[in-house]
């Protein structure tokens, strides 16, 4: 066995550049568990933990640009965390501190958990991915990124390098349900992004089916129930339902439909499918708050 | 293969090590280290918590032959060597009770440091939430509360006589 700790993304390419290419440890929060539990075996690993420009981001032209290496604690700590809202929320239900220290996005990527925390969060906010080999880079839609339970699109001479999203970008909830509140994997998960601007919708599930999932149905039903509060100089960014209470339940039904849960250990389909209802209904709740202040809701317009 | 570790600011040779190995086994079974505890091996208890570069991980989770070059700060590393010579968080665990069977303890001591050194006087919330990765089966954890905050008192008036 051997163990290539890289300290740039070249050298890390030019490293999966082997025949066979070595396998990828990031923050270790899955790969480590599985090598304790003798349940892999590498012949080659490549850690790309140590390489600074991974943990780096950018933003610039309303686009943010997450190093793979970005951790949950990153994410969930100012100017991050007002950057991406959502995402801090959702980093922020990551396991424990020690967890959040280590795993990172890129890793949550990857490693495609139907569970992981930040995907339906990036769906919402139809983010991108960059994969990098010695070939080239190439961008994919998280969509067409993502495909299956613990399957990707990355090739295994690639690594994941960034994955970019529009931010600052309207408003944003993620809601998670588990069985406790610390170190808990989701039973299901929501987010919603509202652009102000436009009275768009996204909304995003997790846990509740191989993938996460958009829930396009729901979103076309809300673009057309939100009312804006207010109009001309008074306007806010708050929003109403036109038809009230009646249109948040048809909201949880279309998503409650959208959803393809399984029984598994954690939690049987039919809760997962109720689940994922009350998650939208909190989510947009709070959304049709008014907003805390200018900060988030105002500058996606 | 050999490599070599700095734990508590020392250099240690690592050899005839298998490099699949994690920091907290290579710390407890090839340097002679057993602060770290090793319970779930998977990232949920906590015990073998350390610092790595200053952040707080789990040792089970940290491929050891990664960490060349990083400075590993494991419990041995935070006091001294007798009772005398307990730092002030070690201290107030035990002037607080708050040490049943010890298994989780060392991983909480550590944890402890990670928070007061970020926040010096935390919330009971920031103290719960910095130690929801450390799991003690004994206490129930009102005993470590007490500690926690008597160790942020301690830490001030440290800073005050100073």
């Amino acid at each position: 066995m051997t163990v290539t700790v890289a300290r740039s993304v070249p050298e890390a390419l030019q490293a999966l550049a082997a025949d066979p290419p070595p396998e990828v440890l990031a923050g270790g929060t899955d790969f480590m568990v599985e090598v304790n539990f003798a349940r892999r075996r590498p012949e080659a690993i490549l850690a790309v933990s140590r390489i600074d420009a991974l943990g780096q981001w950018q933003q610039s032209d309303g686009q943010l640009r997450l190093g793979a290496g970005v951790t949950y604690t990153q994410l969930l700590e100012p100017p991050l965390a007002e950057l991406a809202p959502a995402l801090a929320q959702a980093a922020r239900t990551v396991g424990s501190p020690q967890i959040r220290n280590a795993g990172t996005i890129g890793g949550n990527l990857v490693t495609a958990s139907p569970a992981g925390d930040t995907l339906p969060v990036l769906l919402a906010l139809d983010a991108e991915v960059e994969l990098a080999s010695a070939q080239g880079t190439r961008t994919l839609p998280l969509e067409a990124f993502l495909l299956g339970p613990k399957r990707c699109a990355r090739r295994p001479d690639e690594l994941l390098v960034a994955v970019r999203f529009p931010a600052p970008f309207g408003r944003q909830e993620f809601v998670k349900v588990g069985t406790r509140n610390a170190m808990v994997i989701a039973v299901a998960s929501v987010c919603v992004v509202l652009d102000p601007g436009t009275g768009q919708v996204r909304i995003a599930l997790g846990s509740v089916g191989p993938t996460p999932l958009r829930a396009r149905a729901a979103e076309a039903y809300l673009a057309e129930q939100l009312v804006p509060q207010g109009t001309g100089p008074t306007a806010t960014s708050a929003f109403e339902l036109r038809d009230g209470d009646a249109a948040l339940a048809e909201v949880r039904r279309l998503v409650a439909e959208a959803a393809q849960p399984i029984d598994d250990h954690r939690s049987s389909a039919a809760y997962r499918r109720h689940a994922v209802g009350v998650c939208v209904a909190r989510a947009l709740e709070r959304l049709l708050r008014p907003a805390p202040g200018a900060a988030l809701g105002e500058v996606a317009a | 293969m050999r490599y070599e570790l700095v734990v508590n600011g020392t250099p240690r040779e690592v050899d005839s090590s298998w490099l699949g190995e994690s920091l907290l086994y290579v710390l407890r079974e090839r340097l002679g280290l057993p602060g770290s505890k090793n319970a779930c091996e998977q990232g949920e208890c906590g015990s073998c918590s350390v610092l790595l570069d200053g952040r707080l991980v789990c040792a089970c989770l940290v491929l050891a032959a990664s960490a060349v070059g990083a400075e590993i700060t494991t419990v041995e590393g935070l006091g001294g060597e007798g009772p005398e010579d307990l730092d002030p968080i070690q201290r107030a665990f035990v002037e607080a009770g708050a040490v049943q069977c010890g298994f989780c303890t060392p991983g909480l001591v550590v944890a402890v440091h990670d928070l007061l050194r970020r926040v010096p006087q935390p919330s009971e919330w920031e103290i719960r939430e910095a130690i929801s990765g450390n799991l003690c089966r004994c206490t129930g954890y009102g005993r470590i509360l007490d500690a926690v905050q008597r160790a942020a008192r301690a830490f001030a008036e440290q800073a005050v006589t100073r």
